[in-house]
């Protein structure tokens, strides 16, 4: 396996050029110079809102700065309240090319658009220099989701994905799960798994966190596709997802944009915190992604059972389909066939080697069904945190 | 698995995971006893292993996954019509109880 060295030490399995708008005004030109493109690995990620917001800049340079990504194009409008010195600061310091184009300095739409391919190509020069390195397992970062969940997602695909990530975490890589709001009713037992008691305890009050958060909100994370799928209740839905972290001890519990360093277990709370203030947690699963990829993500297992088709800017979205109706109506989306488990025709442990399998392939370069298809789902909304607790990442292993 | 249609995820468990759908009136065995589907069940969906009392946990994986709101005979389908979450409520398209889906 072979990844692109940064300036950071860490390593990419993609080297993609971002072009990344600031506020929705700055969409168009954005959205246009990705178009008129002819480098297929030119990607659009971008924020709406003209407010600051601490949360949506620590994301935005954790993406910016991913492993995954070569060089970035930023485009402002030039009025907005996002921090772009900052973000370009944060890009040049970790050794990547960055420029930036503000629309009201740079003569309208037109000509920021064809500036902006100007900038592309520059930037594409600069990456394609970036050396090719011998990339280790322990040096992939893994996360993983599940969407469109039904009856049958607990049942094959995510105890499967929980078999790979025991795999990868015995390889000393890097995984993450994430949506406490979707582990209600698991926190006891997430508790026990955790390396030391502080960090059960840590992980226990980020779960009634979720909790309290989502009653307040008045939804719980459960869509009407869930019940059409047969999950019935919050924790019945928890304890199917809770599969996928599989059994490893946890190492840790970060926040989103927070990178952990050391490979195991990871616990990524994704619930604001303080009063509820912005909406939903997550508004949609590519939120949690955009999430975890900050957080460093190479690679996302996606588990589904009703049939999610969505991929991601940055890093490629494998997806795991736990119903085998639903895989053979959408096969041409999904790129491991776990229905097997519940047709009886393959056992858990035997699709988790295939999603082991195809992760590696993955990393050196396949492409994934959501990349070939042309998915690069990207949201990212305000949100508040808090920085974690000094139990939520112990140092002993 | 205990038959084509339906699979006991864990031994403690008093519900059974629909993996094939069977139509209403289908004749299925569960754990030998022979019992007909009153309403058609898809993939997915849950049936009782026992009888199962109003208040009484719905055990699956092994671990309460919410409460029973009435009685449930052997074999009926258990959904949001007859059980409800512990912690927090679930919702449809329709409404927020659950009522219709």
């Amino acid at each position: 396996m072979k990844g692109y060295l940064r300036a950071d030490g860490r390593k990419g399995i993609r080297n993609v050029i971002l072009v990344t708008y600031l506020v929705e005004c700055a969409h168009h030109v954005a959205r246009s110079v990705v178009a008129d493109s002819t480098d297929d690995e030119v990607q659009l990620i971008g924020f709406p809102g003209c407010y600051p917001n601490e949360y949506s800049l620590k994301i935005m340079e954790g993406l910016c700065s991913h492993p995954n990504v070569g060089g970035v194009l930023i485009v402002s409008l030039g009025c907005e309240g996002f921090n772009r010195e900052q973000l370009a600061k944060t890009v040049e310091a970790s050794g990547r090319p960055v420029e930036t184009l503000v629309i009201q300095q740079s003569g309208g739409t037109r000509k920021t658009i064809e500036a902006g391919l100007s900038s592309v190509s520059r930037l594409r020069e600069i990456a394609d220099q970036t050396e090719l390195v011998p990339m280790a397992m322990n040096e992939l970062v893994v996360g993983t989701i599940c969407g469109g969940s039904d009856g049958t997602s607990g049942i094959g695909a995510n105890p499967a994905v929980g078999r790979c990530f025991d795999k990868l975490i015995e390889d000393d890589a890097i995984c993450m799960f994430e949506e406490t709001g979707e582990l209600i009713g698991c926190e006891q037992i997430m508790a026990e798994r955790a390396i030391t008691p502080e960090l059960g305890v840590e992980i226990i009050k980020s779960v009634e966190k979720a909790e309290d958060y989502y009653t307040r909100m008045g939804y719980g994370s459960f869509a009407p596709g869930n019940a059409e799928g047969g999950l019935s209740t919050q924790e019945e839905k928890s304890m199917g997802a809770y599969a996928k972290s599989g059994s490893s001890k946890i190492h840790g519990l970060i926040k989103p944009g927070d990178i952990p360093t050391q490979g195991g277990l990871y616990l990524m709370d994704v619930v604001p915190d303080g009063d509820p203030m912005f909406g939903f947690p997550n508004i949609v699963d590519s939120a949690e992604i955009v999430e975890m990829i900050a957080s460093g993500s190479h690679i996302i297992l996606f588990t589904t059972g009703r049939g999610s088709v969505v991929g991601s800017a940055i890093s490629p979205v494998i997806k795991v389909c736990a119903n085998p109706e639903t895989y053979e109506n959408l096969s041409e989306d999904m790129d491991i066939n776990a229905g097997k488990v519940i047709n009886g025709e393959a056992t858990v442990d035997q699709v988790g080697e295939e999603i082991y399998q195809l992760v590696k392939e993955v990393a050196q370069g396949k492409q994934s069904k959501s990349e070939e298809l042309g998915h690069q789902e990207f949201v990212l909304t305000y949100k508040k945190f808090e920085g974690i607790g000094p139990s939520c990442l112990p140092t002993i292993r | 698995m205990i038959n084509k249609h339906f699979v006991l995820l864990h031994q403690a468990d008093n519900v059974f995971v629909c993996c094939k759908q069977l139509a209403a009136g289908s004749l299925t065995t569960l754990e030998t006893v022979e019992v007909a589907m009153t309403t058609d069940i898809t993939v997915g969906h849950k049936i009782a292993r026992t009888e199962i009392s109003k208040g009484d946990k719905i055990i699956k994986y092994g671990v309460s996954i919410g409460s029973a709101t009435q009685d449930i005979v052997f074999g009926e389908h258990i959904h949001m019509h007859n059980m409800k979450s512990d912690y927090i409520a679930s919702h449809t398209r329709q409404s927020r109880t659950g009522e219709e889906s």
